[in-house]
């Protein structure tokens, strides 16, 4: 074990730390605003570590984890309407508006809808399974817009935002506080995995599945657990996401939400363990500033990417942290 | 249901079809080629329409329009292969995603600032207004007719294009051994460029194609791009012939089961049950059709030998 506190570990807590700083400063400025836009950031870094599991570990650049985050976000929006209208959901289950309940229930309804479709989606690699996790994810898109008893293209408001148990969210600071708890626990769960034998086999399948099959270890279910996994998380970034907003829209499903995803890493620094974070920061960040100086500032943040991707490989976190290490 | 509500909906799948293989044929050309998957090839298509009605608009001329189309389409494409595409050959898939992401983003806003929000209208050319009788009565739009006739064109062309010509020689020679091309003294960077031109041709003159039938406005490439991906991934990546035979099957299989599963259901649901069923499942069809091909394919019907 190496004592030293590195350098990377020095960028991370800085970030986590800055984070939490944020909100605090807001509301002694008496800014609730920025508060909103810090909570933001932390669920778009939760839902960004999700993808890191399948895209940085695991090497499988999933176009299509919007449709988990959606869905997410529709476990949310359904669950709390349903229980505003006070109407039983199928089988007469009653629903609910206690976010705990509806964590798990998007936990659970993202990895069963993962399951087939990682199942079906890496039986292929390169760009075949970029464009068809991009093709389920439209597929569930187009779902969405055309079932009228949710919202359709109209998406769904969430009339009151889903409760936690001693705690009132629909102040500012307990919800981001819940959030960032939850992207802690979630990076947490990135750092286990990724230091765990599960998380070996998973980065060796990404460097050489040949080898790794050579000593016993079937790349596909490793591949399969690991994309089912990061699918669920997204998906609680997702039921987080529709609560903020306290709105559900199919747009949460949209190729431009994965690609957002992706973007988040990217920006970051792939891979990494903060990258999702200072990824999430950074994006945020900009939408804020351009959007306030220009509308048009997704065509900045279109030449800041494209700048990014060919010049600066190593996003954000390869600047303030050096290089990866490795061993 | 009558025969000719039938044979107008197979036209209509027909045309859309063509209209793929337009979108799929460029796609899969670059990527066969270059080896490079390219996202913005629907800002392509949604230039070729601006270009068309912004100077069908001026010169009252449809043809005109056309070819401004494939002009500006052609050009777009020739500047963005060599301010940026060119500089991805190498990268990574994940690279390529994003740097023609961030295309996507520069191209819908860039026009947005250009043309504004709200859409342009072009008009079908007086030419082509009409229609045509159907066997078992009804009538059929003569523009649709006309469209899946230049896509007729357009694959024959094509296929003589990369069978019969020195061009096509060297296509095919990219696609089966890159260094050895540029070892026989094949000017590869020039015939990158001229690919990738031809690629956004063909995106541009679909985009104007289909501008006289929707109304011309930013984004509406996108749809496009993500069912020729399902085009190309059916058929295999880098197969012309997959690339149509895909497109073909995914526009009439899309076209009818918007139109049969509803009637379908109506033998088992009761009739508004079935509409709204049958419109939801009809949306996701082609992508279960994709994924059952997948399942016993992985690499497409027409898989090309890499």
């Amino acid at each position: 074990m190496r004592k030293v506190v590195t350098r990377e570990a020095i960028a991370n807590g800085s970030l986590a730390l800055l984070l939490l700083a944020v909100p605090f400063a807001a509301i002694a400025m008496d800014e609730p605003f920025y508060v909103t836009l810090a909570t933001r950031i932390a669920i778009l870094a939760l839902a960004a570590v999700g993808l890191n599991i399948a895209l940085g570990l695991g090497g499988l650049v999933s176009f299509g984890h919007a449709a988990f985050f959606g869905l997410g976000g529709y476990a949310a929006g359904i669950l709390a309407t349903h229980a505003f209208n006070a109407e039983p959901l199928l089988l007469g289950i009653p629903a609910t508006t206690s976010m705990p309940v509806i964590w798990l229930v998007a936990l659970v309804v993202c990895g069963l809808v993962a399951l087939p479709i990682g199942a079906v989606s890496l039986r292929t690699s390169g760009v075949y399974f970029i464009m068809i996790t991009l093709a389920f994810a439209q597929m569930i898109y187009y779902f969405a817009i055309s079932w009228p008893a949710y919202g359709g293209q109209d998406g769904l408001s969430i009339y009151v935002r889903n409760s936690f148990p001693g705690v009132n969210t629909a102040l500012p600071l307990p919800l981001f506080l819940i959030c960032y708890g939850l992207l802690l626990l979630g990076l947490v769960l990135f750092w286990t995995l990724r230091n765990s034998r599960f998380g070996a086999a998973l980065q060796a399948a990404r460097q050489n599945p040949t080898r790794l099959a050579a000593v016993g270890i079937a790349p596909f279910n490793i591949r399969l657990t690991a994309f089912t996994v990061s699918a669920m998380i997204t998906g609680l970034a997702g039921a987080l996401f529709a609560d903020l907003n306290r709105f559900t829209s199919p747009s949460m499903l949209s190729w431009h939400m994965s690609g957002e995803l992706i973007v988040l890493i990217i920006l970051g620094g792939r891979g990494r363990l903060f990258g999702p974070v200072a990824g999430a920061m950074l994006f945020v960040l900009f939408e804020f500033a351009l959007g306030g100086i220009t509308e048009r500032w997704q065509l900045f943040l279109g030449l800041i990417l494209l700048g990014v991707v060919l010049f600066a490989r190593g996003g954000l976190m390869g600047f303030i942290a050096g290089r990866e290490r490795h061993g | 249901m009558s025969t000719a509500l039938l044979i107008e909906q197979l036209l209509n799948g027909l045309q859309l079809g063509v209209m793929l293989f337009l979108m799929a044929a460029g796609l899969t050309l670059i990527f066969g080629v270059m080896g490079l998957i390219n996202l913005a090839h629907g800002s392509f298509y949604m230039i070729g329409a601006f270009a068309c009605a912004t100077v069908a608009a001026a010169t009252g001329s449809f043809w005109t329009g056309l070819v401004a189309s494939l002009i500006a389409a052609a050009a777009a494409g020739a500047i963005v292969e060599m301010a940026v595409i060119r500089r991805l050959y190498e990268r990574d898939h994940l690279d390529q995603v994003l740097a023609t992401f961030a295309l996507i983003l520069i191209f819908s806003e860039g026009t947005r600032w250009l043309f504004g929000s709200f859409p342009l209208y072009l008009d079908i050319p007086p030419l082509l207004h009409g229609a045509v009788p159907l066997p078992g009565g009804g009538q059929y739009q003569l523009y649709r007719l006309a469209i899946i006739g230049v896509g007729i064109v357009v694959a024959v062309g094509l296929y003589l294009l990369i069978s019969r010509t020195r061009l096509g020689m060297r296509i095919r020679a990219g696609e089966s051994d890159r260094e050895m091309i540029a070892a026989l003294g094949v000017d590869i960077s020039t015939l990158y460029t001229v690919v990738f031109a031809l690629g956004a041709a063909l995106a541009g003159l679909a985009g104007a194609l289909v501008g006289a039938l929707q109304s011309v406005q930013v984004g509406m490439g996108e749809p496009v791009l993500i069912l020729a991906f399902v085009v190309i991934v059916i058929g295999g990546i880098g197969s012309i012939k997959g690339a149509l035979f895909g497109a073909v099957l995914v526009g009439v299989v899309d076209t009818l089961g918007r139109l049969l599963l509803p009637q379908a259901l109506t033998l088992m649901l009761p009739p508004s049950q079935a509409a709204l069923i049958g419109g939801a499942l009809a949306s996701m069809l082609i992508y279960i059709v994709m994924a059952l091909i997948l399942a016993f394919r992985p690499s497409g019907l027409f898989a090309a030998q890499s």
